[in-house]
């Protein structure tokens, strides 16, 4: 029991550096993201898959094309009657051709660095 | 000491079962994910273009009595278009995909002291044979190159580690990799098919995003009859037919690499 002191420093010590991101973020919140639509993608209303589908799991469905395209030579993505090439440069980014106001809004809060943009070409932005 | 491993089980277990209802942590499981991507698997579908050309085995014929510098040069200029290989300026790094080259240098097997005149200064076509039996495949540690079913020896770009051992695998040199960021030198871009990267390796892919929307190779289309392609797996096929009529050679063939590449010579 003579170790008490001890014990209290330290998990003094061990809260301290536990919550250090919490504390040290005070007051430097950052907002949520809002990545913004453009026109061609506001007017179609409806992407290859919901919304909330697309928000939560467009990487694994990106990830399916790429290995479906490339692997099996099997282009077409075919879901509720409707057909889809599966390409990223050639599909995705036709609709979301402002790829810094939508891809990278959220990327960068998440602070992901996909590696797509290394080879995968998208559309060049008005500044 | 049994009553307090017992207890402490117990403790750790009501841990657990409370820290994984809170709701912080609830975002961070993957029941959803794993939920979604399963009815994704039974709705969606994958498929082969409606106008996809398809072969038992692809191959090609290559008429050397129908070329020319110029031609050679033209199917170059096609390929390099279509898939966005730059032209770098150090030619250790030099990007190949489909290139020219002497006899001498394409067949050192069968070169002869006295030697067809016609062939000795004739600019040669020369690019990945597709072989039926690819040492870069087996070499290849992540399969980033592989073999489909139709013969086509494909890369894998997004798995390629640039280790390098295909291209000490491969016999014929048809590999390159790029030691630098090629983007900068593409004069002519395809918007439609993606560039690489640094540290990978690429070759001919028999054109593979062409036949998925019907159409042939685009050296083929630019080489006014000198190159063909089709199906050697099918007797009936117009590169059957020309092998059948014509005497017919492939590269290093007593590598046992099985090439689906053949010159008429
Ligand atoms: S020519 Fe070389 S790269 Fe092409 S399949 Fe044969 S071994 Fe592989
Ligand atoms: S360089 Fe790439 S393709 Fe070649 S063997 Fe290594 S991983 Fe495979
Ligand atoms: S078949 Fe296609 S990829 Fe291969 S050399 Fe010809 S144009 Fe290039």
């Amino acid at each position: 029991m003579n170790d008490k002191p001890k014990i209290i420093i330290g998990l003094i010590i061990f809260f301290a550096v536990f919550t250090f991101p919490f504390w040290y973020n005070h007051g430097a919140v950052s907002s949520a993201p809002e990545p913004k639509l453009s026109d061609k993608a506001e007017k179609a209303k409806h992407c290859v898959r919901d919304t909330d589908y697309m928000r939560k799991e467009h990487m694994h469905l990106l990830d399916g094309w790429r290995d479906r395209t490339v692997r099996d030579a099997e282009r077409v993505y075919e879901i509720d009657g409707k057909e889809y090439m599966a390409s990223l440069s050639n599909t995705c980014m036709e609709c979301h051709s402002n790829k810094a106001e939508f891809c990278d809004k959220c990327h960068e809060y998440a602070s992901v660095d996909p590696y797509c943009w290394d080879c995968h070409k998208y559309p060049k932005e008005k500044k | 000491m049994e009553n307090n491993r017992r207890s402490f089980l117990k403790f750790a277990g009501v841990s657990v079962l409370g820290l994984g209802s809170l709701s912080l942590l609830d975002g961070l499981t993957s029941e959803d994910v794993i939920a979604s991507s399963g009815q994704a698997s039974a709705e969606a579908t994958y498929k082969k273009t409606a106008n996809a050309l398809t072969a038992k085995r692809w191959g090609m014929v290559v008429d050397t009595k129908k070329l020319s510098g110029r031609i050679c040069h033209k199917m170059e200029k096609a390929c390099r278009e279509a898939h966005n290989i730059p032209e770098l300026e150090n030619k250790k790094h030099e990007i190949k995909w489909i290139w020219e080259a002497h006899y001498n240098h394409v067949f050192p097997g069968k070169t002869d002291e006295f030697l067809v005149e016609r062939l000795k200064e004739l600019p040669i076509p020369v690019l990945c044979n597709h072989c039926a039996n690819p040492p870069c495949v087996q070499a290849c540690p992540t399969q980033a190159t592989f073999q489909r079913e139709d013969g086509i020896v494909m890369m894998d770009f997004h798995r390629c580690i640039g280790c390098r051992f295909c291209m000490a695998a491969c016999p014929y040199g048809s590999r390159s990799f790029n030691f630098e960021d090629p983007r900068s030198a593409i004069a002519h871009e395809n918007k439609e098919f993606p560039t690489r990267m640094k540290g990978v390796v690429e070759k001919c892919n028999f054109c593979a995003e062409r036949l998925a929307v019907g159409k042939q190779p685009a050296c083929v289309e630019a080489s006014k009859g000198a190159l063909v392609f089709g199906d050697l797996g099918d007797p009936q096929s117009e590169v059957r037919q020309l092998l059948k009529e014509n005497y017919a050679i492939r590269r290093k063939q007593n590598l046992g690499t099985n090439p689906s590449v053949y010159y008429i010579v």
